[in-house]
C-alpha cells in the first residue's frame, strides 16, 4: 500500500481567488463582528503587510483598499470535495482529511506510471485549477498527512523509510490528540522519534487509548480507518458573483471555470455530459435557466465550455445577474471517439464533433444533421433525418436534388426517360400513384417530375438531377 | 528618355507581370472529370482553396460536377458539409453517385448566417470539403472563404448564379456552367494558369446513374410494385443519355 497525501493549506483563499481574474488585496475573514480577524491574505494584501491573524480593524490602518470576504467552511468543504473528485481519476480510494485529501496509489502505478509520473500530473492538475497544494507519499494514509504538511514532495516507500522520516517531525505537526500536542513538549517530548520511542503501557495510563490509536494507524499497525469518497451522482455547483452582472460578456470568466471544473470532474469519475442547465439567478428568486445539450456526451472542457457560451450568448438578461449555477442531472458514460493514428488532417483541427456543437449553439439544435435513405419506394418517404442508410440501392436513377413539396414545372421540353410507375403506400394510408419521367426543360434544366398515370402533362416537378 | 533600364532590374521590382510563367501547381484534388483535370493547371480541384461555380439555374449538373469529388471524400470517412443547400439532397440520388451519407452533414443556416458556419467549417480543419449556397456573398466575404479555406486545407464550393461573373472574385477556380445549346464548363478563372478559351463538353446525366443495381433490391422492390403494369412493358430508366432520346422516342411512338 502505499498513499499520496495532498494538502490544501490555502483551500478557502485558492476557491474564491480562482473566480476571479483580477488580483488586487483580498483578505478572507472570520470571528465575531467586533472582532473580526483576518483568516487568509492573498499575495497581494501580503505584501501590504496583512497578515493571518491580524484584526481586520488593524488591517485596516495599514491598507486602505482591499476587499473582504467573510470565511465560509461550507465552501471550503465543498472544494474539498470537489478536488477528492479530481483525485478519483487517479485512485478507487479516496478519502478526505482535515485540509487534506488521500488517495491510494500503489494500485494505480500499473496504469497511470510510477509515483514521480503520476505526482507530476496531479500537480499540473491541481494547479491548472487554481489551487495551491503540498503532496507527499508515505506507506499510510495518515503518515503521508503528517509528512506532507511537514515538506512538500517529500515520497518514504518502504516502512523503514517511512520511520525514519517520521522521526524528526514536530509533535505540532503529527495531526495527534490535542491533549497530547499540549502536554508532551512540557515532558521534553519535542518531536514524533521521541514519542515513538516511550512506553506504551506509560503513554496509555497518561493519555489514554486516543494516542495509542492514532500513533498505530500512523504507523500503520492498525486500518486508517478512513471514510472513501464515493463521487454524487449529480452536480449542482453554484458560484456567486462579486457584483451584479448586466451583461453576458461578464459571465464569460466564471462560466469557463465553471465548465473547466465539470470536465475535470468529469473525467475523474470517467463519464460525461450530454445535457446540463445554466440557471442565472436575479434578485428576489427569480432566475433564467438556459439549456445547454449536446448530440453526444461530451467531457472536454473546451467543448463544454464552447456550447455552454453560445447559448449563453443568446440570452436576453431581463435582470442583473447575482449568481450562476451548474446543474447536471444526466451523467451518461463516455465513448472516446476512435481516431486515425496517422491523422491526415492539420495539426490544429478542431474535432467534429466540436464543430458541431458550435453551429449548433449558434443556428440552433436542429441545424446540423444527416439524412439516411430507407426502403420506402415513394419518394416522400424514401429518406429520413439521421437514419442509418438501408443496404437497399434502388437501381432506377434518382435525383440528387429532391423537393420536400412537389411543385407545377412548365416549360418542359422533351423527356428524356420514362415512365416509372410509382403505385403503392398502400400499408399507410399514403396511396400514390404517379409515372416519374426524366424531363428536360427549356433552359436545359434536368428534372424529374411526374403527372397523373397515363398522361403526359401537369408536370410536377419532384427533384433535380444536378 | 533613353536610359538603359536593366531588365533583371524591372522583373526584380516585380513591376513587369511576365505572361506564360508557370507557377508550380500544388497537388490538385481530381474531379473525376478527365476533360476538366486536364485543362486545369493543379490538375485538378486547386487544394485547399474556393471554387466558385456559377449557374443559371439550379439542376444543370451542377453536384454531378462535384459528386465524384464528394463520393472519394466520403468513402474515405472524411467529412463534407452542405451548407444552406437550396433542395433537400435526395438520398437515395447520392448514394447512387457512391456518396457515404453518414459523412455527410447539412446544416440549415438562414441568409444571415450562411456565410457564418461556412467559415467556422473550413477554418475548423475537420471537414474535406464544404459546400456553400450563399445568396449574399461579396467580394470581402469570398475572401475570407478563401482565407479559411487555406487554413483549414478544406476545398471550398460556393454555388452562386452567373449574373455575378461580371464581379471579380478571390476565388483560385472560377467555372461557369451553360446547360444550352449543351451542358458545358466554362473555366472563367484559374489561379496559376491562362483561362481556356473552348467549354469543356459535360455529360450531366451519365453513365453511373443506375449503376450497382443489386438482384436484392430488385427483388425488394418487385415485393412493394405488385399493382405496377408498366413493370415488364416499360423500359427500364435509362443508363445513359445517347439511349435516353431513342427510349423517348420509342415511349412516344407506342
Amino acid at each position: 500500500m502505499l498513499w499520496a497525501c495532498i494538502t490544501l493549506p490555502h483551500l478557502a483563499l485558492d476557491g474564491v481567488l480562482r473566480r476571479r481574474p483580477d488580483d488586487g488585496p483580498l483578505v478572507l475573514v472570520d470571528g465575531p463582528a467586533h472582532a473580526r480577524c483576518i483568516v487568509a491574505a492573498n499575495a497581494s494584501a501580503q505584501a501590504a503587510g496583512l497578515h493571518i491573524g491580524q484584526r481586520l480593524t488593524t488591517a485596516q490602518a495599514l491598507l486602505t483598499q482591499f476587499e473582504t470576504i467573510p470565511y465560509d467552511a461550507a465552501a471550503a468543504e465543498r472544494w474539498q470535495r470537489f478536488l477528492a473528485g479530481v483525485a478519483y481519476r487517479y485512485s478507487s480510494q479516496v478519502a478526505l482529511l482535515p485540509h487534506a485529501i488521500v488517495l491510494e496509489i500503489s494500485r494505480s502505478q500499473s496504469l497511470l506510471g510510477d509515483w514521480p509520473k503520476m505526482e507530476r500530473n496531479l500537480r499540473s492538475d491541481l494547479a491548472a485549477l487554481g489551487f495551491r497544494h503540498r503532496i507527499a507519499a508515505a506507506p499510510t494514509p495518515h503518515a503521508a498527512h503528517v509528512l506532507a504538511s511537514v515538506r512538500d514532495g517529500q515520497a518514504v516507500l518502504t516502512p523503514e523509510t517511512m520511520r525514519r522520516a517520521l522521526d524528526p517531525v514536530p509533535l505540532q505537526k503529527a495531526h495527534l490528540p490535542e491533549q497530547a500536542t499540549d502536554a508532551l513538549p512540557r515532558m521534553g517530548i519535542r518531536c514524533l522519534g521521541q514519542l515513538l520511542r516511550m512506553p506504551r503501557d506509560g503513554l496509555q495510563r497518561r493519555f489514554g487509548t486516543p494516542l495509542l490509536h492514532a500513533v498505530d494507524r500512523l504507523l500503520g499497525d492498525m486500518p486508517a480507518g478512513l471514510e472513501l469518497y464515493v463521487p454524487p451522482d449529480a452536480v449542482d455547483w453554484r458560484i456567486e458573483l462579486s457584483h451584479e452582472v448586466e451583461n453576458i460578456a461578464a459571465l464569460v470568466f466564471p462560466l469557463k471555470r465553471m465548465t473547466g471544473d465539470l470536465a475535470a470532474y468529469l473525467s475523474g469519475r470517467d463519464g460525461g455530459v450530454q445535457r446540463f442547465a445554466l440557471r442565472l439567478e436575479h434578485r428576489d428568486r427569480q432566475a433564467t435557466d438556459v439549456a445547454v445539450g449536446m448530440l453526444a456526451p461530451e467531457r472536454s472542457a473546451d467543448v463544454l465550455f464552447e456550447a455552454a457560451r453560445g447559448r449563453l450568448e443568446q440570452v436576453q438578461l431581463p435582470a442583473p445577474v447575482l449568481s450562476l449555477r451548474l446543474i447536471a442531472d444526466d451523467l451518461p458514460g463516455f465513448v472516446p471517439a476512435g481516431r486515425d493514428l496517422f491523422d491526415e488532417r492539420p495539426a490544429n483541427a478542431l474535432p467534429f464533433e466540436q464543430l458541431r456543437e458550435r453551429l449548433r449553439a449558434r443556428l440552433g439544435d436542429h441545424a446540423v444533421y444527416r439524412w439516411g435513405s430507407t426502403i420506402d419506394p415513394r419518394p416522400e418517404h424514401s429518406q429520413r433525418i439521421a437514419a442509418p442508410d438501408e443496404c437497399f440501392l434502388e437501381p432506377r436513377a434518382r435525383p440528387t436534388w429532391l423537393l420536400e413539396r412537389p411543385m407545377p414545372l412548365h416549360g418542359v421540353s422533351r423527356v428524356l426517360a420514362g415512365p416509372e410507375r410509382v403505385e403503392t403506400g398502400w400499408w399507410d394510408g399514403g396511396d400514390m400513384r404517379r409515372d416519374y419521367y426524366i424531363v428536360e426543360t427549356m433552359h436545359g434544366q434536368r428534372a424529374w417530375a411526374y403527372c397523373a398515370p397515363g398522361e403526359r402533362g401537369g408536370w410536377m416537378l419532384h427533384g433535380w438531377f444536378a | 528618355m533613353g536610359t538603359v533600364v536593366a531588365l533583371s532590374n524591372l522583373l526584380e521590382a516585380r513591376q513587369v507581370w511576365r505572361g506564360g510563367a508557370a507557377v508550380p501547381s500544388e497537388g490538385g484534388q481530381s474531379t473525376g472529370w478527365p476533360l476538366l483535370d486536364a485543362v486545369l493547371p493543379a490538375g485538378g480541384w486547386p487544394d485547399a482553396s474556393l471554387t466558385e461555380i456559377l449557374l443559371p439555374a439550379d439542376g444543370i449538373g451542377e453536384l454531378r460536377l462535384v459528386l465524384p469529388t464528394l463520393a472519394r471524400l466520403t468513402q474515405g470517412q472524411r467529412p463534407v458539409v452542405l451548407i444552406a443547400p437550396p433542395y433537400a439532397p435526395c438520398a437515395m440520388g447520392w448514394r447512387q453517385q457512391g456518396v457515404n451519407l453518414q459523412q455527410l452533414e447539412i446544416v440549415a443556416a438562414d441568409e444571415k448566417h450562411v456565410l457564418w458556419a461556412t467559415e467556422q467549417c473550413l477554418r475548423s480543419g475537420g471537414c474535406a470539403a464544404v459546400l456553400a449556397w450563399p445568396r449574399q456573398a461579396d467580394d470581402r466575404s469570398l475572401r475570407r472563404l478563401q482565407v479559411a479555406a487555406d487554413t483549414g486545407r478544406a476545398l471550398a464550393f460556393v454555388f452562386r448564379d452567373h449574373r455575378h461573373l461580371a464581379n471579380a472574385s478571390p476565388a483560385a477556380l472560377r467555372l461557369e456552367l451553360t446547360a444550352l445549346p449543351q451542358p458545358s464548363i466554362w473555366v472563367r478563372k484559374c489561379r496559376g494558369g491562362n483561362v481556356p478559351t473552348q467549354p469543356i463538353p459535360f455529360e450531366p446525366l451519365s453513365a453511373g446513374a443506375t449503376r450497382a443495381e443489386s438482384r436484392q433490391g430488385m427483388e425488394m422492390r418487385a415485393a412493394h410494385r405488385a399493382g405496377d403494369m408498366h413493370e415488364s412493358s416499360a423500359p427500364r430508366f435509362a443508363a445513359n443519355l445517347t439511349s435516353a432520346p431513342s427510349l423517348a422516342e420509342r415511349e412516344e411512338s407506342r
